[in-house]
């Protein structure tokens, strides 16, 4: 088999494998597994702009709320449906990781990173702010009527699941298709040695602020769909805690493998739904698997196997 | 109460808020200066301080100052020597490596954090202050205690400076701080210097910790605060430069103490760390201006 057509069959395999796990596993961990695929959206974002472009940002919490009370505000306040609040929702991440972008990408590293968390922390103070027209602290939750497609209701479900595992069959190949397009090579480019590529005649700057708007719509359309197929809106999505836990499932996975994103967000996913059944300090894993992995596994699971066995993985 | 009064007593307090700024941001630039380390677990460090302040008084018999100064003795030595092993056995193993550092640093946060979620518990405890003075003066009584925190953290300050420019020590700092190979073909031990760098950091902000403590109450998630604000001060104040980190945290610790009483804390927050973030883009030299 040539490696293009390896690299497809491995995906389409694996979202076969997602979309019949619904008709096997006990309706529980099927809801998990619809909460997961949500989650790995937001952290393939995240892989897009950390794992392919070297863009590490502690700020993503801000462009998933973003898409959070982009789709949540206009059906609680406004009375929407519930298709235009999700594109809306995609939009607003979009939009708001192409202002931070604007102005963080003008900064590298360290001061990148810290960067983004000052405006994450502003945004989430903002939302704090306005707590009459937000809900502040509480949050609110979004009526039956807001969580309809074409008549199938995403509160029950199986609607629910597949509404979530077409997102995250969506967001895959897209994922799958610009990582290995033309484009996607820049991306690795400016990871590997922007002076290069720059030499190279690609402007750092667009590539970059291209491959962040890119993640803020993930984020967007992840934060949307969070909101709309379980039906909560809360500040506490845009703490820094949602800037850190993309990045540990993103870590743990591999940064820069296609499937990272979601192998790591189940299992960190699963490891927290156990830890917090035994103990409230169930953070204390968080910060236990971050330590651990940046010390031993840096590469993650995927980027091991990557570099022991499976060449071709993208 | 008149205006003049109230301003008064909006300085005295950021005074207070300035002088234990100024030394947990001590540790921070210091850390970040010499080592090129952003320590996001600082704030832990100042809450760990807190902690065991509780813990020790509680142990030692005998006045509340007796214990107290046990306190101030101990707990940056306990937290001084967690942060040694810290540095051995994570940031050292990931060659300072700046961006590993921070995420594994947001690791250390959660690791200690939680744990003192799960040993000492989700409560608040205050503990009690060394000596009950209060001044009175013509419009309010005004706790002696607090002005005992500004003079000690004057004195600490003072002695950390001493340090930093009259001693041995402090020479060999600064030469790692300005040239890592070279300090090291020189034959000084930079392992050992980080060490001693991260473990004097955390000490710093364990003493803010445990200087804060009879006045706030010690609390497992008191060390998000003053992480923010410890970030803001070495930020403007400008990284490795002992001055500016104080004029800054005056600055800050001034600024935020009227300004908290005159607008919404949130909206002061807000505005303020948009500041930062726009001084770190437009101004980075600010920061990290000393690396090319």
């Amino acid at each position: 088999m040539s490696a293009a057509a390896k690299v497809w069959t491995l995906h389409l395999l694996c979202l076969a494998a997602l979309l019949g796990a619904q008709f096997v596993l006990p309706p529980y961990h099927a809801g998990n597994l619809a909460r997961i695929m949500v989650l790995a959206v937001f952290a393939m974002g995240y892989n897009l702009a950390f794992g392919y472009t070297g863009l590490l940002s502690l700020g993503h919490a801000m462009f998933f709320a973003a898409g959070m009370y982009g789709a949540g505000l206009p059906i609680w306040l406004m009375a929407w449906t519930s298709l235009p609040a999700l594109a809306a929702g995609l939009l607003a991440g979009g939009a708001v990781a192409a202002v931070v972008g604007l102005l963080a990408l003008r900064t590298t590293g360290v001061s990148f990173m810290i960067v983004t968390l000052m405006f994450a922390q502003a945004g989430y103070l903002t939302i704090l702010y306005f707590g009459a027209t937000t809900g502040g602290d509480e949050g609110f939750v979004i009526e039956a009527a807001g969580r309809k497609i074409a008549g199938f209701d995403l509160a029950t479900e199986r609607p629910r699941y597949l509404a979530a595992f077409g997102l995250f069959a969506a967001a895959l190949l897209i994922s799958l298709a610009l990582v290995r397009s033309r484009f996607g090579k820049v991306m690795v480019a400016m990871r590997e040695n922007e002076e290069r590529s720059r030499m190279l005649g690609y402007n750092p700057f667009t590539v970059k602020l291209t491959a962040l708007v890119i993640s803020g719509l993930y984020a967007g359309a992840a934060g949307a769909a969070y909101a709309v197929l379980f039906g909560y809106v809360g500040a506490s999505f845009a703490t820094v805690q949602y800037s850190i836990l993309p990045m540990l499932y993103v870590l743990l996975g591999g940064a820069g493998t296609v499937l990272g994103p979601f192998l790591g967000a189940a299992l960190m996913f699963y490891l927290i739904d156990i830890a917090s059944g035994f103990t409230s300090a169930y953070l204390f894993f968080v910060g236990a698997a971050l330590v651990i992995l940046t010390v031993f596994a840096p590469k993650g699971i995927l980027g091991t196997l990557r570099d022991r066995w499976f060449r071709w993985l993208p | 109460m008149a205006f003049g009064p109230f301003l008064l007593l909006a300085l005295m307090e950021g005074m207070v808020t300035a002088a234990v700024l100024a030394l947990s941001a001590a540790g921070l630039s210091l850390v970040f200066g010499v080592m090129r380390v952003v320590n996001v677990a600082h704030g832990e460090f100042y809450m760990l301080g807190a902690v065991v302040a509780f813990a020790v008084t509680a142990i030692v018999p005998g006045p509340p100052a007796l214990a107290f100064l046990a306190a101030l003795i101990f707990a940056p030595l306990i937290v001084g020597c967690l942060a040694a092993a810290a540095d051995a056995m994570i940031l050292k193993r990931l060659n300072y490596d700046p961006e590993a550092t921070i995420v594994a640093t947001i690791g250390l946060l959660y690791m200690i954090q939680q744990a003192t979620l799960t040993f000492y518990g989700p409560n608040a405890n205050p503990v009690t202050a060394p000596f009950e003075w209060r001044i009175q003066l013509p419009w309010f009584g005004y706790s002696g205690y607090k002005l005992f925190v500004i003079l000690a953290a004057s004195v600490v300050l003072l002695g950390l400076w001493a340090m930093m420019t009259r001693s041995r020590i402090g020479l060999i700092m600064r030469a790692t701080q300005v040239d890592r190979s070279t300090a090291l073909t020189f034959g000084i031990n930079v392992d050992r210097v980080y060490m001693g760098t991260f473990a004097l950091g955390a000490g710093l902000a364990a003493l803010a910790g445990v200087l804060i403590v009879p006045i706030q109450q010690a609390h497992y998630l008191m060390g998000g605060d003053p992480l923010l604000l410890s970030f803001i001060v070495v930020i403007i104040g400008g990284l490795g430069s002992l001055r500016g980190t104080l004029i800054a945290a005056l600055v800050i610790g001034l600024s935020d103490g009227i300004i908290s009483m005159f607008f919404t804390p949130t909206l002061a927050k807000i505005i303020a760390t948009l500041l930062v973030a726009m001084v770190l883009v437009f101004r980075p030299q600010g920061l990290f201006g000393a690396r090319a």
